[in-house]
This record gives C-alpha cells, sequence and structure tokens, in this order.
C-alpha cells in the first residue's frame, strides 16, 4: 500500500505518475487531435491567440477521406498486415521448432547452435540492409513482399526461439516421460504434449512478432520501390511529403490509423505481450 | 523374408525421428536454412563489399582497407561517430534513471495499476516512425505545440528551433529516443521488482533504513542483473538507431545529426556507393560485438551462480 501522509503521497507518487503518463501519451493525443482538425485550424503560427489549443471545434475527416482516396493508404495496410501475419507464421513456427530441439533434446551442437541464435537476434538491421539488399536482388525477391516475408524472420526467429526456449525449460520433463512410457512416439509427445502446454508463450511470441513486423522501417525502405508495394510506415514517410511540404493532417491521419492494429492487437492481450517482452530480456 | 521397400521408408524415418540428435536437426533445418541465408551470408558479403570498390550495379574489385580509411578522413563519418556514441551514452544513462524511477512507482499497489501500465508502454509498441511523426509536428518550427506550451508558461520569448540547429537538433532527437525507451525499461524492471520480497523491504525498514537507503542497498543491487542485461540489450539498439534520425532530422541540419546507420543509408543507397556504405556500417561492428560478449559473459555468470 501506499504509506505517508497525504501530500507525501501527492508528492511522492501522483505528481511524477501524472507526469510521465502524461509526457509518454501526450504525442498520441496530438496525432488524434491533428487527425480531426480542419487545416485553417492547423496551420497557424504558435504564437498566435487560440482560443481551443488541445482540441477542436470543428472535427472534420477530411484528412482521412484524403488518404484512402487519394493516397495508396489502403494497399498499404494489407501489405504490412499480410507481411506481418505471414513472417510471424513463419518465424513461430520455425522458433517452435527450434526452440524445443534447443531446450529438451541433448546433440552435440547445442550449446554452439544456442549461442549463435541469440547472437543473431542481437544483430541489429541496420548491420547488414547493404548487402542484405544485393542478396534480395539476387534471389530476384526485390519490390515483392517475399523480400520483407523472408528477412523479417531472421530478427523474428531467434527472438521467438529464446522465448520458446525459456517456456520449454519450465515445463517439467516427467510429463513428457510419461507419454513416452504410454508409447508416444518422441514427435507424439512434442505436439501433443508439450506444444499445448506452451501455448501462452506461442501466442507472446506470435503478437511481440507481429508488432514487431509491423514496426519494422529500414529493409522496407530499402527493398521495396514500388509505392503500392510499400508499408505502412515507409508508405506515410515517403509518400505523404511532397518535396519539402508536410501534409500534417493526413501524414497524422494516416500515422493513427496505421498505430491502431497494433495498438488494438496489445490492449487485447497486454498479459502476454509484456510476458513476452520481459522472457526476452531474460533469457 | 525380405522387408518391402514401401515399408522400409516409413519405418527408417520412424527410426530417425526417434533419435534424439537427427530430429534436433531436423526440427532446426528451417532456421539454419534462414539464418544462414539472410545474416551469416550477407555478413560475409558485407564485408567483401566493405574491402571492395562495388558501386550498383557494378561487381567491383578487392581495395583492400581503401574504404575505411576514406571513412576515417571524411569529417561527417567522424560526427556521426562521435553521434553515435554520445547518443547511446546520453539516452541510456536517463532511460535507465527514468526507467527505474517509472517501476518503482508502477510497482506499488494503486486502483487502475493494469490500465495505466498498460498505456505507459504504448511508446514502445506503437510503430515508432509513426509515432516519431507525431513529434516531428510537434517540434514543427512554426506550429509547434512544445513552443506554444513553453511561450504560455512564460518560459521562451522567441521561438525554439527544435529540429533546425545543429546541436539543439541532437538533443531532439535524444528526447524523442528517452520517450520512446522509457516504458522498455520501465516494464522490464517492473517484471524484476516483482521478484523482490517485500519482506526484505520491511525488514530494512525496521532496521531504521530510510527510503533512499533502501532503494540503494535492498531494490538496486537484487535488480541489478536485469538491469544489465536491459541495458545491454537497449545499447544495442540505440547504437544501431537509424528510424528516429532519418523521420526528424535525416541527418541534417549541414549533416550535424549523422549516426553510423543513416550515414551509411546515405552513402549506401542514396548515393549508390555500395562499398563504401557498407564500410561505415560494419564500422558498427566492434561496439556491437563487444557488447555481445559483454551481454553473453553476463548472462551465462548469471545462470552459473
Amino acid at each position: 500500500m501506499i504509506e505517508g501522509a497525504r501530500w507525501q503521497r501527492w508528492l511522492y507518487f501522483y505528481c511524477p505518475l501524472s507526469v510521465f503518463v502524461l509526457g509518454l501519451l501526450f504525442p498520441f493525443y496530438w496525432m488524434l487531435v491533428t487527425t480531426f482538425r480542419p487545416d485553417g485550424e492547423l496551420y497557424r503560427p504558435w504564437n498566435r491567440a487560440n482560443y481551443t489549443p488541445f482540441w477542436t471545434t470543428n472535427p472534420t475527416l477530411e484528412h482521412i477521406y484524403y488518404l484512402f482516396r487519394e493516397t495508396l493508404f489502403s494497399a498499404w495496410l494489407w501489405n504490412t498486415m499480410f507481411i506481418a501475419i505471414v513472417s510471424t507464421l513463419i518465424s513461430v513456427f520455425c522458433g517452435l521448432l527450434a526452440g524445443y530441439a534447443l531446450a529438451r533434446l541433448r546433440f552435440r551442437l547445442a550449446g554452439g547452435l544456442g549461442t549463435s541464435i541469440f547472437v543473431t537476434y542481437l544483430v541489429p538491421p541496420t548491420l547488414l540492409f547493404i548487402p542484405l539488399a544485393d542478396v534480395i536482388r539476387t534471389f530476384r525477391l526485390a519490390d515483392t513482399p517475399w523480400a520483407l516475408i523472408l528477412t523479417y524472420p531472421t530478427f523474428l526467429i531467434p527472438f521467438c526461439t529464446w522465448l520458446l526456449m525459456g517456456y520449454f525449460k519450465t515445463i517439467p520433463r516427467e510429463l513428457e516421460e510419461c507419454a513416452r512410457i504410454d508409447g508416444a512416439s518422441r514427435i507424439q509427445a512434442m505436439l501433443k504434449i508439450i506444444f499445448p502446454i506452451a501455448t501462452p508463450g506461442i501466442l507472446s511470441a506470435g503478437i511481440f512478432a507481429f508488432t514487431l513486423s509491423w514496426n519494422e522501417f529500414i529493409y522496407a525502405l530499402v527493398f521495396i520501390n514500388t509505392p503500392h508495394q510499400k508499408t505502412v510506415p515507409v508508405g506515410v514517410v515517403s509518400e505523404l511529403i511532397r518535396g519539402d511540404v508536410f501534409f500534417w493532417g493526413p501524414l497524422m491521419a494516416g500515422a493513427l490509423l496505421g498505430s491502431i492494429p497494433v495498438a488494438m492487437i496489445y490492449s487485447f492481450f497486454v498479459e502476454h505481450y509484456v510476458a513476452g517482452l520481459t522472457g526476452s530480456v531474460k533469457g | 523374408m525380405l522387408p518391402r521397400p514401401g515399408a522400409a521408408r516409413p519405418a527408417l524415418l520412424g527410426r530417425l525421428l526417434e533419435d534424439e540428435r537427427s530430429l534436433a536437426y531436423l526440427l532446426l533445418t528451417p532456421t539454419i536454412v534462414l539464418l544462414a541465408l539472410f545474416i551469416a551470408y550477407p555478413f560475409v558479403l558485407g564485408v567483401w563489399l566493405s574491402v571492395s570498390s562495388a558501386t550498383v550495379g557494378v561487381a567491383g574489385h578487392f581495395v583492400g582497407l581503401k574504404n575505411f580509411d576514406k571513412a576515417w578522413n571524411d569529417s561527417i563519418f567522424r560526427t556521426a561517430a562521435f553521434n553515435t556514441f554520445l547518443y547511446t551514452g546520453v539516452t541510456t544513462v536517463f532511460k535507465l534513471a527514468l526507467g527505474i524511477w517509472l517501476a518503482v512507482l508502477l510497482n506499488r499497489h494503486f486502483r487502475g495499476k493494469r490500465l495505466i501500465r498498460a498505456f505507459v508502454l504504448l511508446p514502445f509498441i506503437i510503430p515508432t516512425v509513426l509515432s516519431t511523426f507525431a513529434w516531428k509536428w510537434m517540434f514543427d518550427p512554426t506550429f509547434s505545440v512544445i513552443n506554444w506550451g513553453l511561450w504560455k508558461l512564460d518560459l521562451i520569448t522567441a521561438r525554439v528551433n527544435w529540429l533546425g540547429d545543429p546541436y539543439l537538433s541532437l538533443i531532439s532527437v535524444m528526447i524523442v529516443n528517452v520517450w520512446r525507451g522509457v516504458p522498455f525499461f520501465a516494464i522490464s524492471l517492473l517484471a524484476g521488482l516483482q521478484t523482490i520480497s517485500p519482506e526484505l523491504h520491511e525488514a530494512a525498514a525496521i532496521d531504521g533504513a530510510n527510503a533512499w537507503q533502501r532503494f540503494w542497498r535492498v531494490t538496486w543491487p537484487l535488480l541489478l542483473p536485469v538491469t544489465m542485461v536491459v541495458v545491454l540489450f537497449s545499447v544495442i539498439q540505440t547504437f544501431a538507431d537509424f528510424q528516429l534520425v532519418y523521420v526528424l532530422t535525416g541527418g541534417g541540419p549541414a549533416n550535424a545529426t549523422h549516426l553510423f546507420a543513416t550515414y551509411a543509408y546515405q552513402i549506401g543507397v542514396g548515393t549508390g556507393l555500395l562499398s563504401e556504405g557498407a564500410a561505415i556500417s560494419l564500422a558498427m561492428f566492434p561496439v556491437l560485438f563487444l557488447v555481445v560478449v559483454l551481454q553473453l559473459w553476463y548472462i551465462r555468470r548469471v545462470e552459473t551462480r
């Protein structure tokens, strides 16, 4: 419980916490207000008198209409969704098998392979994007969704493997041994006993991987050039700015709508997401 | 009687799947293939590119360390290197300090705790580029809401050009990085805090330790393993950061805010000098390697203890 006198509680707890929450959420609020604010109100110099600075009395949908009618935003949304879902499925599948093998089976290279997968988990995409662009060109994948679907797993699989290894290690071996004594093969024990118990871990890995691929930027920026093949982050950055002119209304509308799918999934699975986050750094 | 060939195959497969070693390699195959194709091979190719004269569409030939030498004598590269270290150092200190503070606050019991915790993590999960755009709009030279607020509070009289001034723009980028990173620190450290038994705090309180002493003598030492891992993890991400600078300043004004990654992008993709870009990217490698080794060593030590 929070102890101490009332003023102490305010000084040491409520005030700092409110400042944190306000500071962390204000940019999103500003995104929301800008999305619905008419242009006449948006482009008003910062020190001009303004009677409704933090909201608007004339909300408008023009920026959202613009986004869907004049730009390829709906295509970007679809691309991002498709790429995120497929690369997440591939990564969870690979991570599940690899995590099981590394956590449960005894073989000579287990330690070495485990370490190298952990190391690739720490390789940032910015280290490899230039040679990787060359590889993508060689495989004739450039400008297709597969350029991203196949490269996102490079940072998603190590993460999923690492997270699921942690999960598998907490499941007692006896469960598997009982199934084996009852005549189940190794594969059957894995599929029917271990994987179902690991469902929360699988869900965590999947949700985390989905948000990571929705968030990815540099590979999408470098590997995709055709406007209608782009993902939301890259499309918003490269197509909504004409030269030096920023259309802030549509830009913020794009940022808001591009964030909603991730925010929705997150809100449904907060606990799993947090478990994934803390599991990913604990090792 | 001779076994029929058709029956032998499932039996052989079954035996392979029963054998621990062959099953392990089978399960690891998809992962190893993907990582070999898209991590190991590009890495080798990157090393080759960095010692070659390749440009877009031209294979190039071996030129030794010429690209690294050129980068070393390039004043923008030096600024980028300096910026990267400064950026990583300063933001990590702030993220850690604010992250621990927020974690301690969230570790108390209060109404709406779960809701607040869920909201606090938003900067970390919302796509970075999109939230960075909101910041760019808030930093806008003419329409900045931050300037408006500071002006209303009588803190400034003239506008602050957040992204137009060489020094201030780096600070602005750091502010956004700290904003995005604090939730990650706070939530990870909160998980660490929750494993610390409240009885330890009660015991220390009975012995007369005040809140500050209880933090430094009880919480901090017990939290250190988690903190180390979180910090090293964040250092890698920050050191190799790209999105924030790309969106907020594009490396400007006058190339003052480049990091390794954004400069590598400008040279390698913008100008098409693949080999020089690859060399600049690889310049990050020694530091990243050191941090990864440190991370591995630390995790091993914690595990074997």
